[in-house]
């Protein structure tokens, strides 16, 4: 197949190129939920992205609050955005991070004005913003223009078998022509830690990955009340037929193909080395991953599911793939892209990664995935530590 | 071709994936070798479902787990070929 040289998307004023054109209501902190969902219910065309931290948290855990949360707001799939929050000072200093892309962005803070005073400016900006929004028009852009991110969920062997090595071969077929990609799940490289290091382009990339690794290791060992056998590998998991942590891992790791890494990541890192594979440190928790994911600005997700995971996101659209037969035809309305007949051997693996670049490309252009139509907006903050 | 029931990664695995909705006790069971695109044949011993691990050999408690080409956990409890693999035989060597 002749791969797609390029997509419509939407050109933003940095020059980066969006796949979806929201106008997002974004509190900085949990308290301040209602007043962004009241304004996305007063203005149509707009998307609140409620969650639960952004209150005295301090040191790097915070860092990484404001990462996300910037990050999120420069995303290229957002047109534009209002930032609202309890205090003005922490609010501000998100607008002034996120104003530096060029796209209308606007704050207000609660404090001394109440909820429903601050809903009804936000909501006059927010009606601005998306008339304003509503005239963009997609427009041509090269497809290395794709920031594409991966993780798998509710894995099972057909992940390792068809839908992850699916995902690899889109990798393999793409990354020459200068995309953007990202994988993660640091905790699920597990039995694979020293493969996966040794896919580090550089040395000082193969270092980075076993520090990264060893120290959520050792984080886990010491947290851990057991062996982890109740969370590595899930019930799930284990229903599927994965055994071990190891199997999961080598599994997991068929997604980047035959792909090296230029560098890696913190959580919700932006990548600055060019075009290529990097690896951003996250959780395994899907809606943590794709969260940090989309806030390190990637636009287009790609999630392989054996069980059948069910995940969104608010901004990022996520595309689904299974090689499981039974959860292509029971969890159907889940499904972007059906693999399964890798396993009969009535498709092979060039064919499956020739299919999920065309998924990609509609997607790209527009089409719903299923989460989309079905109204998965899983925003999930990855915290650190406790509060103060 | 004959209808695949179960694959195995990589040459070197001892234990291979059921793609068919379960392989039946006594049933001779056709695997396709991923690598070098191969085949060959195993009778399983167990109901496996699909998704799970049948043991290619005769495995002891010790043994090592092959999958991908590479280890994969520790037998707890001896596996005699064409029985069923999981949680009940086989343990991490991590955590």
């Amino acid at each position: 197949m002749e791969i797609p040289k390029s997509f419509l998307g939407y050109k933003r004023e940095n020059g980066r190129v969006g796949t979806r054109n929201h106008v997002i209501i974004l509190p900085v902190d949990d308290i301040s939920n209602a007043c962004a969902e009241a304004v996305t219910n007063n203005i149509k065309g707009t998307i609140a992205l409620p969650h639960s931290y952004g209150r005295l948290q301090f040191g790097a855990d915070l860092e990484l609050h404001f990462r996300t949360m910037i990050g999120t707001a420069k995303n290229p799939n957002v047109a534009a955005a209002i930032i609202i929050g309890i205090e003005p000072k922490w609010t501000k200093r998100i607008v002034d991070e996120v104003a530096k892309t060029g796209k209308p962005v606007e704050g207000f803070s609660i404090e001394g004005a109440g909820d429903i005073e601050t809903i009804m400016k936000a909501s006059k900006k927010a009606q601005e913003f998306s008339i304003w929004a509503s005239e963009k028009q997609r427009e041509e852009c090269p497809v290395s223009d794709l920031w594409i991110s991966v993780k798998c969920g509710e894995s099972d062997t057909t992940s390792g078998l068809a839908s992850n090595p699916t995902v690899g071969n889109l990798m393999d077929k793409l990354e020459p022509l200068g995309v953007h990609l990202c994988f993660g799940e640091t905790s699920e490289l597990t039995g694979a830690e020293s493969v996966c290091a040794k896919r580090g382009k550089t040395k000082e990339a193969q270092d980075k990955f076993m520090k990264t690794w060893s120290d959520y290791n050792d984080f886990i060992l010491k947290e851990a009340t057991d062996d982890l056998s109740e969370s590595q590998p899930t019930a799930g998991n284990i229903a599927g037929g994965l055994t071990t942590i190891e199997e999961k891992a080598f599994g997991n790791f068929q997604k980047i193909g035959s792909r090296q890494f230029v560098d890696v990541l913190t959580p919700a890192e932006e990548p600055t080395k060019g075009p290529g594979l990097y690896f951003m440190d996250t959780s395994s928790a899907a809606a943590e991953c794709v969260t940090l994911q989309a806030a390190g600005g990637f636009n287009i997700h790609l999630f392989p599911t054996g069980q059948g995971n069910i995940i969104g996101n608010p901004i990022e659209p996520v595309i689904k793939l299974t090689a499981n037969p039974l959860t292509a035809v029971k969890m159907k309305e889940h499904i972007d892209v059906d693999v399964s007949k890798i396993l009969s051997r009535e498709m092979n693996l060039d064919q499956a990664g020739d299919e999920l670049i065309k998924a990609t490309m509609r997607v790209a252009n527009g089409r719903f995935t299923c989460a989309e139509a079905l109204g998965h907006r899983e925003f999930v903050m990855t915290k650190l530590y406790r509060s103060a | 071709m004959a209808s695949t029931d179960i694959i195995i990664h990589d040459k070197k695995d001892n234990v291979g994936v059921v793609v068919i909705e379960k392989v039946a006790p006594n049933q001779t069971c056709n695997c396709w070798i991923m690598e070098g695109d191969g085949s060959a044949t195993v009778e399983a011993k167990n109901e496996v479902p699909l998704g799970h691990k049948l043991a290619l050999v005769d495995l002891n408690e010790g043994d090592t787990i092959i999958k991908y080409g590479h280890d994969i956990g520790k037998v707890v409890k001896a596996i005699k070929k064409g029985e069923h693999v999981h949680v009940h035989n086989v343990k991490t060597k991590k955590w």
